[in-house]
């Protein structure tokens, strides 16, 4: 299968932006995935509402499909792997050792603590780390406030919406603006934030570019070019 | 008072089989009951369910409650008696209950009975409702939905247990829905709770009345039926098809052509009602009518998007009758009789004969007066519809299909809200169920997985079972694992799912400001502040988004910016579609349609052909470097729009680079870069589409997501939004397509599937209509090639451009979006 991917560079780092949402570093043989969120399925079912428990599932074969493409030596999870401290528990058996597969079948697979998963499982293998640099680039959950070069994140969950022909598309994105980067979330069921909100201008000091993920491409559209959710009323 | 007088017209006395007291009331106003009234009289006294079955205005509403006036008032002499339910009345509209609670409170009281009637609605306060729980009223009138959340509490068969008579109003319109199923099941539960109450349905004529019968009585091993009384059929309507001086518009459906003649007749009737098919419509109609309005008669807005404070206003002033004529979508067709209405017109395609006979029955609500009608198409394939309307309701043919097996996620609801009252056992639930008519072939594999759904999501996987919502009791019964759970149901009864709305704020400047109405969410998300858009009879300036609501302002420009939302586009019946084929290959049948018509229709035999009404004309013709192919179906927009899906993708296999489509109720156009004379068009069309090729298009289809998204909130999967939640819609929707992708993928013969799927077929993907059409049309199929545009395919080509495009549109927008420069700057795009 095509792989769809822009290419472009990070503060020198050459990366590849992927159709499918993975980032990689061809240099460094590293591909990085963020906010997998396993498990958020069935945190819903624990409150009463039983949304279809196969999210891990989906998000593990799209995850396996990933690797197999780029064959990378090093994989970073950026944190929110999993949806909540207890979801380590939840994950069906068949599943769970096709994790630890996936997890076996590289060098170097490092988990990032996310908010979420404070604490990620240490049985499946990998290395947990709260923060992980490479060459020029640091690798964290979350994207700090102010100016931050070669800072890779996730944990906004970045989308984009773009309008025209009288409708609108709104999609997940990588948000950049060359110098960081925040990763869109990899899980089936993670929902976005506008890239037009105040979260991401805390960080870009504007709004950040957006490498949007199309169905058979990623299409690099403008700030200026993306809307927000709800057109607020000036103050 | 009025109001009575017009439902019983004087009648020589037939019988006196009533009491004395109703004898004297009738007499005493020179009246006497129908002959309908009293067959309801005697089947009530026969223990039979009843439906009957009358025009509006032929007193249907003293039909119903006759018997039980009765047997109320062998009671009412009684001192200190206890009050119990004894009648239940259900109707689809609350205004409808409220309206029959007034109208019945008069001969009561003129009788002298001491009964004691309330409404329950969603608007009735938490303390009357508790009142009413103690201290139950002898008659309640309330909602299908009302009745659902009594079957999803506790001790409510206490309450219902004296219970003898159930009233269904509009019985008709509740049938076909979701909301009949779910009424269906309500009953269906009410009659283990009062085994000996009646049902008795109120209905407005309808074509398949054996399958209105069937569904309002509960059903055994063995068919049963409704008795059917039928009311007089009053005189036939005098329908006429405005055949206009002006040029008749290929296409569009502004209706400016006629708009002087439309003015030119209310301002002659004494009451008009314009009705029209979409809420864009009635505000273009109402605006163009004022902007001639010289003599400054004043005409007024009705559509279900106004505050209710401004509908009311309007029906206030119909009932007064200072008011010379409102412009209405269907907010009107059903109900309360507001005025003396002595003209409808219908602006716009009529749909179906059914519709239309419920639309003509709005004026003269006497059955001795003829009802004057006037049809105003507004385009060329519109006269075809009209007059094909025209023949139906001179013949009185109704159309309308008949009532299907009732839905899963209805089920769904309804098996949650028993568990959340006293535990049920499934074996006894599972014959309750059968009781009820859309249920009665409902399998006993399919209603433990709908039960399996409600209790754990019922997936294949099985890894819910430690959060059950309904657990076993030690009985081995079922019930709502915790009084939250319940609770949280008990917001989510009914199967209307709304699309997410915001309220029209408007106000000079800033601050405060009233409701207009509301507007659909994503109809604001393509607004930028500034944007003008025609509203409420308005031009509005949109100034943005503040919490729920559009903050607007009025403006001066004449012209709205944005094109007015589109509301419901259902199409027109199999019924009249049979007809207009019929009437177009055949030019005897002309003789009644205007000249411009006639002459167009002999254009396009002589440039062209005429299509067969049991075969498929398909035309290819270039035009402007693209290549065409138009053909005519005539089966409804959706279909069409299915179709035309499904023959891109055919055309892609086959390199022919289609690029996109569009479609009208009779037409669809495909347009690409080859030519596509050459093709074989019996394999193009073949009925196999119907497997593979909408099998994958449905995995990414926006309309199937949206029937989707209905389902899982119906059965409970997803919750819906309150006012103050800080969910948007948008996200909502966003999240149940994920949860469409993720069970397609892993489970997709999953009971909430194939509900989706089942709605879709008959809903807004029209597939079953597709399907029979192939069919139709298989091995039927006439090919002309043309040097040009044919004069039939003039109106469908003219909406190319003006209609959405549909296909790779997303993706496209996307690409338009994107920044060659900026991804210059970044690095460059591979594959």
């Amino acid at each position: 299968m095509d792989r769809y991917v822009f290419s472009f560079t990070l503060v020198g780092t050459p990366a590849l932006a992927d159709a499918d949402g993975v980032l990689v570093l061809p240099d460094h043989q590293t591909l990085i995935v963020s906010d997998l969120h396993f498990e958020k399925g069935s945190a819903f079912a624990r409150s009463g509402q039983m949304l279809p428990p196969y999210d891990t599932r989906t998000t593990l074969r799209r995850l396996g499909e990933a690797i197999e493409a780029h064959r990378p030596d090093r994989v970073i999870a950026l944190g929110d792997s999993f949806h909540d401290m207890w979801a380590d528990e939840r994950m069906d058996e068949r599943d769970r050792a096709a994790l630890k597969t996936l997890v076996g079948g590289i060098d170097h697979w490092v988990w990032i603590e996310g908010n979420h998963d404070p604490q990620p499982p240490e049985d499946l293998g990998g290395e947990i780390l709260f923060e992980f640099k490479l060459g020029g680039l640091v690798f964290r959950h979350e994207p700090l406030e102010g100016v931050a070069p070669g800072e890779i994140a996730g944990h906004l969950h970045p989308c984009a919406k773009v309008r025209g022909r009288g409708r609108s598309v709104r999609r997940r994105c990588f948000a950049t603006d060359g110098t960081r980067l925040i990763m869109p979330a990899f899980g089936a069921y993670t929902g976005g934030l506008n890239i037009r909100d105040d979260a991401f201008s805390a960080c870009f000091g504007r709004t950040p570019d957006a490498l949007v993920m199309g169905r058979d491409a990623v299409h690099v559209i403008a700030a200026k070019q993306c809307v927000p959710d709800r057109p607020r009323l000036r103050a | 008072m009025a109001r009575w007088a017009r439902y019983v017209s004087a009648m020589p006395s037939a019988s006196s089989r009533l009491p004395d007291r109703f004898e004297n009331w009738f007499a005493g106003r020179g009246w006497a009951p129908r002959a309908h009234q009293l067959e309801m009289v005697e089947a009530a006294k026969a223990g039979e369910h009843a439906l009957l079955i009358a025009p509006t205005g032929g007193g249907k509403t003293l039909g119903g409650f006759l018997p039980s006036l009765i047997d109320l008032e062998a009671l009412s002499g009684q001192k200190q008696r206890p009050h119990r339910l004894h009648t239940l009345y259900i109707s689809p509209l609350k205004a409808l209950s409220v309206d029959v609670a007034r109208n019945l409170t008069a001969p009561v009281e003129e009788m002298g009975l001491d009964l004691r009637i309330e409404t329950r609605t969603g608007d009735t306060s938490q303390s009357k409702r508790q009142r009413q729980r103690a201290h139950p009223p002898d008659i309640l009138l309330t909602t299908p939905e009302q009745l659902s959340l009594f079957c999803a509490t506790a001790n409510a068969a206490v309450f219902f247990a004296d219970l003898k008579r159930i009233i269904i109003d509009e019985a008709h319109a509740l049938a076909p829905q979701k909301r009949g199923d779910l009424l269906s099941l309500a009953l269906a539960t009410l009659s283990v709770w009062a085994p000996s109450a009646q049902r008795v349905g109120l209905s407005a004529t309808v074509a398949d009345e054996q399958g209105l019968a069937r569904w309002l009585a509960p059903q055994t091993h063995e068919d049963q039926f409704a008795r059917i009384v039928r009311g007089d059929t009053g005189a036939r309507p005098e329908v006429e098809i405005l055949d206009p001086s002006e040029r008749i518009p290929w296409a569009g459906h502004s209706g400016q052509h006629a708009m002087a003649e439309i003015y030119h007749r209310l301002k002659a009737a004494r009451m008009c009602l314009v009705f029209v098919n979409t809420r864009a419509q009635a505000e273009m109609v109402f605006q163009a009518l004022w902007t001639m309005n010289e003599d400054n008669l004043p005409i007024a807005l009705h559509h279900g998007s106004l505050s209710p404070e401004q509908r009311r206003k309007v029906e206030a002033a119909m009932a007064k009758g200072s008011i010379k004529a409102v412009v209405c979508t269907s907010t009107l067709d059903l109900g309360i009789d507001w005025g003396d209405v002595d003209l409808v017109i219908q602006l716009g395609a009529p749909k179906g004969s059914s519709r239309l006979i419920q639309r003509l029955g709005r004026a003269n609500h006497r059955l001795d007066a003829t009802s004057r009608a006037l049809l105003v198409p507004t385009n060329r394939f519109e006269h075809l519809e009209c007059a094909a309307a025209r023949d139906a309701v001179a013949d009185n043919v109704l159309d309308g299909d008949p009532l299907q097996a009732g839905a899963l996620d209805v089920l769904a609801q309804h098996v949650m809200g028993r568990g959340c009252g006293e535990a049920f056992d499934p074996e006894t639930l599972f014959d309750e169920v059968r009781s009820a008519a859309p249920y009665a072939c409902l399998e006993r594999e399919a209603f433990d997985r709908v039960v399996e759904f409600t209790a754990t999501g019922g997936y294949a996987l099985n890894s819910y079972e430690r959060f059950r919502r309904l657990v076993k009791t030690r009985e081995g019964g079922y019930r709502a694992r915790n009084p939250q759970i319940a609770q949280r149901h008990r917001l989510n009864v009914g199967t209307i799912v709304e699309a997410p709305m915001l309220d029209v704020v408007i106000s000079s400047r800033g601050r405060g400001g009233h409701r207009l109405g509301q507007v659909e969410e994503w109809f604001v998300e393509q607004l930028v502040p500034g944007d003008t858009f025609l509203f409420a009879g308005q031009v509005l300036r949109f100034e943005g988004l503040e919490e729920m609501s559009a903050r607007v302002t009025r403006t001066r420009d004449a012209e709205p910016k944005i094109p007015s939302y589109q509301g419901g586009k259902f199409p027109y019946s199999t019924y009249l579609a049979k007809q207009v084929r019929a009437m177009v290959q055949n030019p005897n049948a002309w003789a009644g349609l205007p000249d411009q018509v006639q002459d167009w229709l002999q254009l396009q035999s002589e440039k062209s052909r005429l299509p067969q009404a049991d075969g498929l004309l398909v035309e290819t013709f270039p035009r402007a470097a693209k290549y065409y192919l138009v053909c005519y179906p005539f089966e409804g927009r959706l279909a069409h729009q299915t179709l035309g899906m499904l023959i891109t993708r055919r055309l892609e296999r086959m390199r022919m680079r289609p690029m996109g489509f569009v479609a009208n109720e009779y037409t669809l156009a495909v347009w690409g870069l080859k030519d596509m004379s050459g093709l074989d068009f019996d394999a193009l069309f073949a009925e196999d589409m119907m497997g593979d090729d909408l099998d994958s298009w449905l995995a990414e289809s926006d309309l199937m997501k949206r029937t989707f998204r209905n389902c899982a909130v119906i059965a409970g999967l997803i919750e819906r939004r309150f006012p103050g939640q800080e969910k948007t819609g948008r996200q909502v929707t966003f999240s149940t397509d994920l949860i469409y992708n993720v069970l397609r993928e892993h489970e997709p013969d999953h009971v909430l599937l194939q509900s989706a799927w089942a709605d879709a077929a008959a809903g807004l993907l029209d597939i079953r209509r597709l399907g029979q059409a192939l069919s139709r049309i298989a091995g039927k199929i006439v090919h002309q090639p043309l040097s040009r545009i044919s004069p039939l395919a003039v109106p469908v080509m003219l909406e190319v451009g003006k209609e959405p495009v549909y296909g790779e549109a997303q993706e496209s927008i996307l690409e338009d979006a994107s920044d060659a420069l900026v991804a210059e700057a970044y690095g460059e795009i591979s594959a």
